[in-house]
């Protein structure tokens, strides 16, 4: 066979055929190496919700629970901590939880929160992931409100965890889904979809 | 007779001619080696790739005999590493070599890369070994962050939390990045064995070839020298360079002498400030990860504190993110934004000797501004660096092909 006999267009088709093949091959093997990476079922399960007693939770105190690893905020605000949301809304980047994904819908409200009196947010700045310090001393020369500091790039937050305008966290802290199994015992991870 | 057949038998040319029928051996020492010449006026500055090299082979020696004794779970990593550190036989030698070593491959890879630039080395026939150099550098930066991890201590945790975090500022895919790069929910038990695996697995495999690559590109085009001037135009008639000498004897000769005064301030190190003073082991990082709280004051070891200030110089998430990875990558395209004619700077014009120590002071601050809090003074700072830092390339271009350049000569001269 001489190289005129030879048929380029089948040579070529040939080829091609050949490496599509390889290439769609070779990305359906890397499936299940890349779903390895994703959390496995342990890790899923793991991320069960928890209950938090309310029972000997003072006003104006807080609890730190974990839930899937991650830290959780549970504050009982007094009344006059929740008399100071409203007053500083110029101060916050988002005053009336509009960013959807950072809270469920029944906490886009004024309070952010499913009873005024229980907070209930992620101890994971926004920023990059450091734990917001609580600091609910009301300095008002500093223009302070009380909330919660983050000790690593400086972002601040209000007592109902939404951001400061001029820090680098973009948004408020997430609201975990959550729900009141009784008036003293919440249930972190789960809700019933409504309020 | 007998004796005839026995001759016949005898391989001829010894052992050494046996494997050279079999595998390229004795050319293979003379390309690289023996008869590989790089100019005969290397100044120090030249020591600081074969240091890297140095640094690579203690780090993967003390590496394999702390994987014997390290456990990579959340429950025992803290443990263990404080079991290698009091009751393994000299352990604690072990450990802070390889802690040590950590910083001193950065210390020696960014005088390495300091070099390119005071040479011109990264320009025209090299670009490629300076991209597989960045290359390095990356793949460095992923293996010293991976390994910050393994501890699991304060640091350990927060600061992966923090820089694994920055991935989530990626609009739309940054979530589900970081949900694969930490393989659950928050940085867990699951992430410190994948991390453990990159450590000791996949970033060193990729290391060892990346370095093999770049001196096999190196050996290619032949090493450049404090005139950057071509050493191959000048050849006797043998056909080797006149301002040519063999890497082996005469170079390694000298590297030794090198090698030996990197290892009396490195073992100085190690047996007498193996932490230095917080800088190469953070105080933090002596307590185990604790979930439910930061710690007050929270910054990279020093050799990422540098991207690290111009990170916090900027009040947007994604912005931040934005500026971070550009300071980091943008070095990659020093071949092209350098338009200057000549490669060494002995020979360059003032533009470029002022923008070069402006980058040096700008570079050394940032990286002491990268430890400070983030708060008044030092956030204008770090914005002001910033802009020098970034000045510096973008302006490249333009200062370089302005430069009044002198006459660059044939042959190589001596300084001193």
């Amino acid at each position: 066979m001489t190289e005129d006999d030879l048929d380029r267009n089948r040579r070529h088709f040939l080829t091609v055929a050949t490496v599509v093949t390889g290439v769609a091959g070779a990305g359906m093997v890397a499936i299940p190496f890349l779903s390895s990476l994703k959390p496995s079922a342990r890790a899923q399960a793991l991320g069960a919700p928890v209950e938090v007693p309310l029972g000997s939770l003072q006003p104006g105190e807080m609890v730190r629970v974990l839930w899937r690893g991650r830290l959780v905020f549970v504050l009982r605000r007094s009344e006059p901590m929740i008399g100071l949301l409203g007053e500083n809304d110029d101060q916050l980047k988002d005053p009336n939880s509009e960013v959807a994904e950072q809270q469920p819908e029944y906490a886009a409200n004024a309070t952010r929160s499913v009873k005024p009196e229980y907070l209930v947010v992620e101890g994971s700045c926004t920023h990059l992931g450091c734990a917001p310090i609580e600091d609910f001393d009301v300095r008002p020369a500093e223009g302070w409100g009380g909330g919660f500091f983050c000790p690593c790039h400086g972002s601040r937050f209000d007592l109902a965890g939404r951001v400061h305008t001029g820090v680098p966290a973009p948004t408020n802290l997430r609201v975990p889904p959550h729900r009141f199994v009784r008036d003293d015992l919440i249930l972190i991870g789960q809700d019933t979809g409504a309020a | 007779m007998a004796r005839i057949e026995a001759e016949i038998g005898k391989p001829q040319g010894g052992f050494v001619k046996w494997i050279d029928d079999r595998f390229p051996f004795t050319s293979t020492m003379k390309y690289h080696v023996t008869e590989y010449y790089a100019s005969k006026n290397f100044n120090w500055w030249y020591v600081f790739g074969v240091l890297a090299f140095v640094v690579l082979a203690i780090q993967l020696l003390t590496g394999i005999f702390l994987t014997m004794n390290y456990k990579p779970s959340a429950d025992d990593a803290f443990a263990s590493v404080e079991y290698i550190m009091r009751d393994v036989e000299w352990g604690w030698l072990i450990r802070y070599l390889h802690s040590t070593g950590a910083s001193f491959f950065f210390i020696v890879v960014y005088l390495h890369m300091f070099r390119a630039m005071l040479y011109g080395s990264y320009k025209k026939p090299r670009e490629l070994i300076w991209l597989i150099g960045m290359l390095i550098f990356f793949v460095l930066m992923a293996e010293a962050f991976a390994g910050y991890l393994l501890p699991w201590g304060q640091m350990s945790y927060w600061g992966a939390q923090v820089i694994i975090s920055l991935f989530g500022a990626i609009p739309w895919v940054g979530e589900a990045l970081v949900e694969i790069i930490r393989g659950d929910y928050s940085i867990s038990d699951i992430t410190l064995n994948r991390f453990f695996a990159l450590h000791v697995i996949v970033l060193p495999l990729a290391l060892i070839g990346l370095v093999f690559v770049h001196i096999v590109a190196l050996h290619e085009v032949g090493s450049n020298n404090p005139d950057g001037i071509d050493i191959k135009k000048n050849k006797d008639a043998s056909g080797k360079p006149i301002d040519g000498i063999a890497f082996h004897p005469y170079h390694t000769s000298k590297d030794l002498v090198a090698i030996i005064v990197f290892l009396m301030i490195f073992c100085s190190v190690v047996f007498f400030a193996p932490d230095m003073g917080g800088y190469f082991l953070e105080h933090a990082n002596f307590e185990p990860a604790n979930m439910t709280a930061t710690p007050e004051h929270i910054a990279p070891v020093w050799y990422f504190t540098p991207y690290y200030a111009i990170l916090r110089a900027v009040p947007s998430k994604l912005w931040g993110f934005v500026l971070f990875a550009m300071a980091v990558v943008l070095p990659v395209f020093l071949p092209w934004l350098d338009r200057c004619r000549v490669r060494s700077i002995r020979y360059r014009g003032w533009m470029y000797k002022t923008a070069l120590s402006v980058f040096v002071i700008t570079f050394v601050t940032l990286l002491w501004l990268g430890m400070q809090p983030a708060e008044g003074v030092y956030v204008r700072m770090a914005q002001f660096f910033s802009v020098l830092y970034f000045a510096f390339f973008i302006l490249m271009p333009f200062y370089t092909s302005r430069d009044k350049t002198k006459p660059v000569p044939d042959r190589v001269v001596y300084h001193g």
